[in-house]
């Protein structure tokens, strides 16, 4: 009802699909095209899909990517050169086509990054415009997580499992249907026009009760929320030499974490030579290009990449954006294919937890 | 400028300073937009080689000059050995002035120091300028300079005249010498004695490689010289020049946005560590 009251109104609609062994955003073919019954088992490097006995439509932690490819793409054009018959160079901003959409199954975590992209690409003189234009014609239905995968610690981070914040629509989803809340004047419109029988007590009650279990049923945390002065003082740690042993510089973490935002820029001429594309692209801390300079690479070594990477996300992300960059979902430890678990590595950084 | 794109640019003179180290003289073509362009010494441009990149850039020129803007390159990559192939009358882009710089009003009323080392000389020899056109307004000037070889330096007229002018002192080294290299051989950093301030009342803005701007520091702080006064160039991998690429991340700081001159307090610590 809810798909397809979004439809109408025009959204592209963005929900749950199986694709290569993983949980994906695809567009739903009709409203009634979310899958049932999907499960994601997380582990250290290891996700795999299984069938959810309760055949419920959102027992799957999370996929890869949720929200961030939508508004941060992947790969655009920010702007064309062009030169004109004089000869002279013409430069023009392209305007990303911006289509109304609707995510629906968003999580707490996902939510947690959003406002940390948001916070990157919106804020200073001027906004990124083409982040901007996107995220003012997202619409989101969130999802309560009850069954978090064992990668997932969202609840030490204060992100999760059950949405707070940032959402149009959060669902929870029970035994016997769903609990909806708006969280916006555009969810509360939409919710309005369902006409909804009220949730019942009984209901409401069970869904706290779900929330208050999927958190406790976390087995993974980081070892506090204010972790910058102790990993900014442990720069030398042997651990940094340790973990370069292990880590293979791949860049999967920083390619599904959903608060990285480096992209590199360049250039793509068009093959007559008279016009070229400014083009930015997803980047990683752990490629050999992000540290270049001319004779000099300010990270020549995985140590330094990966000392770059955590210390970002954890330490100086607190100067940045006034909170750590790591929402819990745990995707960089279940995507990652050496099996580096970032909670064991900061925990060891931090001193509570002997090396393994 | 507040649009991500850049705006064309015309070459208006080029001089060849070294056998890879040019300056272009460049207009926007754009008569309005040239006339409102200012900017900071120590700021930078990003300028785009039609078809191959865009490179930053420091700005070199005086921020009073109006009807050009001054960049001091070095053919290393890509980008500048195309921009070196430039003639008066081509086009190319430019987007800026990007950056923090050097804060030149706070330093009136004292003795400068400018430590420059390696290839690190342009956006210095531009503060330079900059001070000895409002000579009255700052008390003595101490340029200290290091470079490898002795054919390293450019500019050499400029610094025989500099070392003329009154209250202001040169004090050069080159790792190697050679016949012609009638000052110090060896660090530059062994020059700190010699240079005449007035640690109380002095300022000192470096740039060049980091290792050379840490033993530079611990001279001057050792001469008395209070951190807070004591302002730096940093230089890291920078392709948006808004804040927003990630890569020139200094700690929490983008070198792009919130330098690239920084206080020494700022630095520091982070600059005990290889790899940031």
């Amino acid at each position: 009802m809810l798909v397809a009251r979004l439809m109408e109104l025009g959204y592209r609609c963005l929900g749950p699909a199986a694709e290569n062994g993983a949980i994906v955003m695809r567009e739903l073919a009709a409203p009634d095209a979310l899958p049932r019954g999907l499960q994601a088992a997380q582990a250290p490097g290891r996700y795999r899909l299984q069938q959810d006995p309760h055949q419920r439509y959102f027992a799957w932690a999370n996929g890869p990517q949720a929200i961030k490819p939508h508004l941060f793409a992947p790969r655009e054009s920010l702007w064309r050169a062009q030169r004109d018959e004089q000869g002279r160079l013409r430069f023009t901003a392209v305007a990303p086509p911006a289509p109304m959409l609707a995510l629906i199954g968003v999580r707490a975590c996902d939510l947690a990054a959003l406002a940390l992209q948001d916070a990157h690409f919106l804020q200073g003189d001027p906004p990124d415009a083409h982040y901007a234009r996107r995220r003012e014609q997202l619409f989101l239905v969130a999802v309560q997580c009850a069954e978090p995968a064992s990668t997932c610690f969202c609840a030490s981070t204060g992100d999760g499992p059950t949405p707070t914040a940032g959402y149009d629509i959060a669902l929870a989803e029970l035994a016997d249907g769903f609990v909806a809340a708006a969280g916006s004047r555009k969810g509360a419109a939409l919710l309005d026009a369902l006409n909804l029988p009220p949730a019942s007590p009984q209901q409401m009650a069970a869904a706290r009760q779900q929330g208050q279990a999927a958190a406790a049923s976390q087995t993974r945390s980081l070892p506090g929320r204010a972790l910058r002065d102790v990993l900014m003082g442990r720069l030398e740690h042997p651990r940094w030499d340790e973990v370069a042993t292990r880590c293979l510089a791949c860049g999967n973490c920083t390619a599904v974490c959903p608060t990285c935002f480096c992209h590199a820029e360049m250039d793509e001429p068009a093959p007559n030579g008279q016009a070229s594309e400014h083009v930015r692209m997803w980047d990683s801390c752990f490629g050999e290009s992000h540290g270049h300079l001319h004779g000099f690479n300010v990270r020549p070594d995985i140590r330094s990449r990966y000392r770059q990477w955590l210390t970002h996300k954890l330490a100086t992300w607190h100067d940045q954006y006034g909170r750590s960059g790591c929402v819990g979902c745990g995707r960089c430890i279940a995507w990652c294919p050496a099996e580096i678990d970032l909670t064991a590595e900061a925990a060891v950084l931090a001193g509570d937890r002997e090396p393994s | 400028m507040t649009a991500r794109q850049p705006l064309e640019a015309i070459v208006v003179e080029r001089t060849q300073e070294s056998p890879t180290i040019f300056t272009l003289q460049l207009r926007l073509s754009d008569a309005a937009a040239q006339a409102a362009y200012r900017f900071a010494p120590g700021q930078f441009n990003m300028l785009y080689l039609a078809g191959v990149g865009e490179v930053p850039i420091s700005v070199m020129s005086d921020p009073q000059e109006r009807d050009g803007i001054g960049h001091t390159i070095r053919a290393l990559g890509r980008v500048t050995q195309g921009l070196a192939a430039l003639r008066p009358g081509d086009s190319l882009g430019l987007r800026g002035p990007y950056g923090r710089g050097w804060p030149l009003r706070e330093m009136e009323g004292r003795d400068v120091v400018l430590v420059t080392g390696g290839l690190g000389c342009a956006p210095v020899v531009s503060v330079i300028h900059y001070l000895l056109r409002r000579r009255e307004r700052y008390g003595k000037l101490v340029v200290i300079q290091g470079v490898k070889h002795a054919e390293d330096l450019i500019w050499r007229e400029q610094y025989d005249r500099w070392a003329t002018l009154p209250d202001t002192q040169v004090l050069l080294a080159a790792n190697q010498g050679g016949a012609l290299w009638p000052w110090h051989v060896g660090h530059v950093t062994e020059l700190f004695e010699q240079a005449r301030f007035d640690p109380g009342r002095a300022a000192a803005l470096m740039c060049g490689p980091e290792g050379m701007m840490r033993a530079a520091a611990e001279k001057l702080l050792a001469r008395g010289l209070p951190e807070s006064r004591l302002h730096l160039s940093m230089e890291r991998n920078m392709q948006c020049a808004v804040g927003r690429c990630g890569h020139c991340q200094f700690g929490g700081a983008f070198v792009c946005r919130d330098g690239p001159v920084f206080d020494w307090g700022q630095v520091k610590s982070l600059l005990e560590h290889r790899g940031f």
